[in-house]
């Protein structure tokens, strides 16, 4: 990633007065403008093993999810008689941040994060017509800069819709941040950890509907509303290209065949 | 497979109570006589257990959360050398409903653990700087750890509100450090300093048949669309936790006034209870 400034001979006081500075005249330290988002890489069917999976980058954030099933559930009692189950699980890898290695065993905040995915999803597959069975999402992060969670939903939402599970929509992550009074899109490390406030927000694009949020920090309701108003812009672009991204999938593969 | 989030059983309920709960509801009313907003009676009793630094045990309707400080000394965190540490844990015992396994936190109470930490770490409720004791080497750490006695839905609003009364009553034990070690004098306090004016809580709301009801019970939880929790400090949003289901932007909008509006109400009450500690022990 670029930076307008070095970033690695500054102290983090300094680094969080400067995010702060370059905030007031609406500027962001990687150069972008408040509401861009960093480049979006998307790749569908990238593990052969599984039913469905992805790759999604937001610029350094590297995000893989895995699908399988629907499959038999192991141990049966937690079969739903007129569904599926579903199970999510996020892990970050022990190498993907840039502090010190990441003990991999899950914390608690690996935990929280895989409920709140979960719920995001659920609303948007319809379960009800596997009863029975499980569809289990493993996402791994690969390499994280700021805004993990929502490309972890991006990468799931694909990774869903390459295994062709039926869906009401498909869902799109995006993260909303604050530094003093501007708001931005698409958060990366520094502007995360020195920022006043975090806004996670996942959308079903085509009906308008929000299946994840959550916030901290501190935020007026207008800051609030103008955050969710970003969101749903940046998301917009993002479940375009996923559309493609799904779709050349297959025009590769008729290529192939007519050659 | 322990660390993975699988979709909850869904508790039994004869689809008759379910559909005349929606019923009620529809008709502008609920099962249990309140409106769509209100709250069930809120019973705060602040600082009753004699053993912890802080306490209070709260009473949401049926729902009964305790939360006890232990005040303790350790190494700040290396990025915030200058600063005390807040942690919090909760637990959900076999004895607060017939549904519930003996066990570790499983995900639910890990997650409104996280929720009550984020709520009260950013509403500037607490001043962290004056938990320092030498920087760099040591601070008071709060640890707050909140029991829930009987669950009757809204863990969320009640755990946050008996954790912030809770660290409302703590005071400090005096921490001389000899021969580069802490000596912890529990004999001697001095009150924990917190800002009331940015008294920090969270408002949870579900939605049922299109309408947005306020402090759920269990049984309104298991039959909603949708859950949401909004964390409030002076007017202003902490936290936000989407649980259930989808919201529009229009409900999310409708949600964080009324939120607001809520938080006023609510923010007397405890505060009223935070002034009036209750030294004997009640449920």
């Amino acid at each position: 990633m670029q930076y307008v400034i070095d970033v690695t001979k500054l102290t983090p006081e300094e680094l969080r007065a400067k995010i702060h500075e370059l905030a007031k005249e609406g500027k962001r330290i990687d150069g972008r403008a408040p509401d861009q988002h960093r480049p979006v890489r998307l790749e569908v069917g990238v593990l052969p093993n599984a039913d469905g999976s992805a790759l999604v980058a937001y610029g350094d954030t590297v995000a893989v999810a895995a699908v399988y099933g629907p499959r038999e559930v192991h141990p049966r009692h937690l079969a739903l008689p007129d569904r599926a189950i579903l199970r999510v699980r996020y892990h970050m890898t022990p190498f993907s941040t840039h502090d010190e290695r990441k003990r991999p065993e899950p914390t608690r905040r690996e935990i929280e994060i895989s409920k709140i995915l979960r719920e995001a999803l659920e609303p948007v597959i319809l379960l009800e017509q596997f009863p029975r069975t499980s569809i289990d999402v493993f996402i791994e992060i690969i390499q994280a800069d700021g805004s993990t969670r929502v490309a972890s939903i991006t990468a799931a939402s694909l990774a869903l819709a390459d295994a062709g599970i039926p869906m009401r929509d498909l869902v799109v992550g995006v993260s909303i941040g604050k530094i003093g009074d501007l708001v931005i899109v698409d958060l990366n490390r520094y502007e995360d950890a020195y920022g006043d406030g975090d806004m996670p927000i996942a959308v079903m694009c085509r009906r308008g509907l929000v299946t994840l949020l959550q916030a901290d920090g501190q935020w007026t309701t207008e800051e609030i509303e103008k955050g969710l108003e970003l969101a749903f812009r940046a998301a917009e672009n993002i479940y375009r290209m996923m559309r493609d991204a799904l779709k050349s999938k297959y025009i590769e593969a008729s290529k192939i065949y007519q050659q | 497979m322990s660390s993975v989030s699988i979709t909850q059983q869904p508790e039994i309920l004869p689809q008759l109570r379910k559909e005349t709960i929606k019923k009620i509801v529809e008709q502008g009313k609920r099962s249990d006589g309140r409106g769509h907003l209100d709250f069930r009676n809120v019973v705060l009793h602040v600082n009753p257990i004699k053993t912890a630094d802080g306490s209070a045990i709260v009473s949401l309707g049926n729902t009964k959360v305790v939360a006890g400080v232990k005040v303790g000394v350790g190494a700040p965190y290396p990025d915030t050398p200058d600063e005390g540490a807040l942690i919090v844990n909760l637990e959900t015992p076999p004895l607060a409903a017939p549904t519930i396994e003996p066990g570790p936190p499983d995900e639910n109470a890990i997650e409104i653990a996280r929720v009550v930490d984020r709520t009260i770490r950013h509403s500037n409720f607490l001043d962290f700087k004056s938990l320092c004791i030498v920087p760099k080497k040591f601070v008071y750490i709060l640890w707050v750890d909140l029991y829930v006695l009987n669950h009757d839905g809204n863990l969320y609003d009640a755990a946050c509100m008996a954790a912030v009364a809770a660290l409302a009553s703590t005071t400090l034990p005096k921490v001389e450090i000899e021969q580069e070690q802490p000596k912890i004098i529990r004999e001697e306090r001095i009150p924990l300093k917190v800002n009331p004016e940015n008294l920090p809580l969270t408002i949870t709301f579900v939605k049922i048949s299109n309408s947005i009801l306020a402090d759920p019970t269990l049984e309104e939880e298991n039959i909603c669309d949708s859950r949401i929790t909004i964390g409030i400090s002076n007017n202003k949003v902490v936290s936000i936790q989407k649980t259930i289901g989808t919201f529009t932007i229009d409900d999310i909008k409708n949600i964080m006034r009324k939120s607001i509006e809520l938080y006023g109400k609510l923010k007397e009450t405890v505060l009223k209870a935070i002034m009036n500690p209750d030294r004997e022990l009640r449920l």
